[in-house]
């Protein structure tokens, strides 16, 4: 009698935990990285995991290199221009001010060179990504072997529902037809047609040739630097390790992979009094 | 059986065809939005989705509703719902028609919608749903038509469709459960990230759907020779009393949980209902609206005199099925996107074609309702009058 209902117990357990789509609960309880946000020392899989490093400090408050980089990459991907529309919008990477982007942090006696700093946005290719979560068609889906955030525009049903799931806004849905939007077509990138969704895509058709992504390419001295986080000795991995980088709604447990550097720990330990950042110093070895 | 449905009267076909005229508005406006997209709806890039979206999520409602007649019926053996229940089954039909349609309209690409099941993804809540609701959908036509065509030959319904029946009753509250699910799971939403929601959804299902289905015996009573009888009214009656009830006290938990905890990305989409923000306060009078109905519903439905009179228990009834309409198929689905996560605070109207679209895709509903009735009603002889 007791073994039965136990067995009983088990089964209508494992049909709960089935129905509930059983995959994204598993993953949910058995990943220790939900909980406690860590970097994994190991690359999970030995694969690659792309990400950007926005140096704040690099910026300029006028929004003309932000403007570079965007007009860069929507030219690029066939990006179109509502200009004033703001219902039809499209847009890959875009700028808001910097209290607005880390909205959750209601900053409020905030460094003044900071204060309405135009900052980029951009989809942040989450390690632990909700959108792809959500799709009903895996019409966008997480590329395992290097992290990137990938769009299949031929398989989308334009349900929306990615949309709904990002918290950042990276995505956007094509309400009309975009084509008659395109100031210049470019011929080796594909046009979308009305009625699917879109977003940035870490260039992946650039990477693939070689190259980086082409807000990158349009800075001039690392203002924004692109690799490889399990490869200790990349660049992306140097500068999170030397300077104090933030990232968009890290609570949320999406794991976002573009890091915003907003200052640098040396300077800090050279105009604060030791007694307030101990080990501050200790950042100058690594 | 289906040619009952094309047989009928002067005031059945003038009825009828009113419905065809709106449905055909609908389909015109249809039409258009494939050639020109979405963009002739009131949606944008930050509220993505709007009317459509929260006519299905408050249709399934009325679709699991079906289970409040169908349990006591079947389950319990209640017999005074014995004319009722097949009544609840075929609007579960109807409404889960409407469910799909609306979900239909509401795609970028519906010549891709197959996509769901060619490409089935069990880690989307929306996959979940449409599997449930595609399987709700088989069942009551399945059960409808075989105890009605048992009946028809006055034979008993045959053994194998109990575990089908009993099988429904389960299945009603999954769909409605996994359509609480779609809102309910995600860390990008505040407003929806609730664990009442579920527990919620069901309450107005069962008190919005039964309120309709009385209004509808009503007016079944009225046109032919049909009586849902005096004791299934009153019961019905009953249940619409305790699951407002329970409704309003789930409404509630809610807010007391987001106001007294006071976290600004809770408090502030409440706000954006009741008060409106930065000027933008389109849902305001819809919801105070929606708080007075739901307040005079309960004073005529507590009060067993009212409840008990007829014309009060169908005020009772419109205000329940108005007020909960707002709340779930106005309200709930827009406020969830405003203000975005971004803080904008952004304005959404459904336009005149996307209401057309959902007049159009309401009248498909009454339209499939009024044929299966009087198919039902043919079957039981309540239509001999000439
Ligand atoms: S930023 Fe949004 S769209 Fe990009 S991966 Fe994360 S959740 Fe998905
Ligand atoms: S809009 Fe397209 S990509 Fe987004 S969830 Fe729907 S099918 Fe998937």
């Amino acid at each position: 009698m007791d073994a039965s209902r136990r067995g009983f117990l088990t089964i209508a357990g494992l049909s709960l935990v089935g129905a509930a789509g059983g995959s994204t609960l598993i993953a949910a309880i058995g990943e220790p990285g939900t909980a406690v946000e860590s970097l994994p020392a190991e690359p999970p899989g030995g694969g690659r995991r792309l990400a950007m490093v926005i140096d704040l400090r690099k910026f300029g408050h006028d929004g003309e290199l932000v403007e570079r980089c965007i007009r860069a990459c929507h030219r690029a991907h066939n990006v179109p221009d509502f200009g004033a529309d703001r219902k039809n919008e499209i847009k890959w990477i875009w700028a808001e001010d910097f209290e607005s982007t880390f909205r959750d942090e209601e900053f409020r006696y905030l460094r003044r060179d900071l204060q309405g700093k135009p900052t980029l946005l951009l989809c942040n290719h989450c390690d632990n990504p909700p959108c792809t979560r959500v799709c009903p068609t895996k019409a966008t889906w997480r590329r395992p072997a290097d992290g990137i955030v990938m769009m299949d525009w031929h398989r989308c049903i334009g349900c929306r529902y990615c949309i709904v799931a990002c918290p950042y806004g990276s995505r956007s849905f094509n309400w009309t037809d975009p084509r008659p939007h395109l100031e210049s077509p470019q011929a080796d990138f594909p046009t979308r047609t009305r009625g699917v969704v879109e977003k940035c895509t870490f260039c992946e058709e650039l990477l693939a040739r070689g190259g980086q992504p082409a807000c990158v390419e349009a800075c001039a001295d690392d203002e924004i630097v692109f690799g490889d986080l399990n490869d200790p000795g990349s660049k992306v991995r140097r500068l999170l390790a030397e300077h104090l980088a933030i990232r968009r709604q890290p609570g949320l447990g999406t794991r976002p992979e573009v890091y915003y550097i907003v200052e640098d720990p040396r300077t800090l330990a050279e105009t604060a009094p030791a007694a307030v950042v101990p080990g501050a110093a200790e950042n100058d070895h690594v | 059986m289906f040619e009952k449905a094309l047989s009928g009267g002067r005031r059945y076909w003038a009825w009828m065809v009113s419905l065809l005229v709106v449905i055909g508005v609908g389909a015109a406006c249809w039409y258009w939005q494939l050639s020109e997209g979405l963009t002739i709806t009131g949606l944008s890039r930050d509220v993505v989705w709007g009317f459509y979206i929260a006519q299905f999520t408050f249709l399934v409602g009325v679709a699991a509703s079906a289970v409040m007649v169908v349990l006591p019926y079947y389950l319990h053996d209640y017999r005074a719902f014995g004319k009722i229940t097949i009544l609840g089954e075929l609007l579960a039909i109807a409404a889960v028609i409407m469910c799909m349609l609306f979900i239909f309209v509401d795609m970028g690409m519906p010549a891709r919608i197959l996509n769901i099941f060619l490409h089935p993804t069990p880690s989307s809540m929306m996959f979940w749903d449409a599997v449930a609701l595609g399987g709700y959908l088989l069942l009551n036509i399945v059960i409808s038509r075989v105890t009605l065509g048992a009946e028809r030959r006055g034979d008993p319904p045959p053994a194998w469709i109990t575990p089908v029946i009993v099988l429904s009753i389960p299945w009603a509250i999954s769909i409605h459960t996994v359509t609480a699910f779609l809102y309910a799971g995600l860390a990008a939403r505040p407003f929806w990230l609730t664990a009442i929601m579920a527990p919620r959804f069901l309450a107005s299902a069962f008190a919005s759907g039964p309120a309709l289905l009385i209004l509808l015996a009503l007016v079944v009573r009225r046109v032919s020779d049909f009586d849902p009888g005096r004791q299934a009214i009153r019961a019905l009656a009953t249940i619409v009393t305790y699951a407002m009830v329970a409704n309003v006290f789930f409404v509630a938990v809610e807010l007391y949980t987001a106001l007294y905890s006071g976290i600004p990305e809770h408090v502030s989409h409440f706000a954006y209902l009741f008060m409106g923000l930065d000027g933008e306060a389109t849902l305001a009078p819809w919801m105070w609206a929606s708080a007075v109905l739901a307040v005079v519903a309960l004073v005529l439905l507590l009060n067993p005199g009212s409840r008990s009179s007829e014309t009060s228990l169908v005020v009772a009834c419109v205000a329940v099925f108005a007020s909960l309409w707002i709340d779930k198929g106005l309200g709930m689905v827009v406020a969830g996107f405003v203000p975005s996560p971004l803080g904008r605070v952004v304005h959404y109207s459904p336009t005149a074609p996307e209401l057309a679209i959902g007049l159009g895709i309401w009248a498909a509903g009454l339209l499939v309702v009024t044929g299966l009735f009087k198919i039902a009603l043919e079957v039981r002889g309540h239509l001999r009058r000439p």
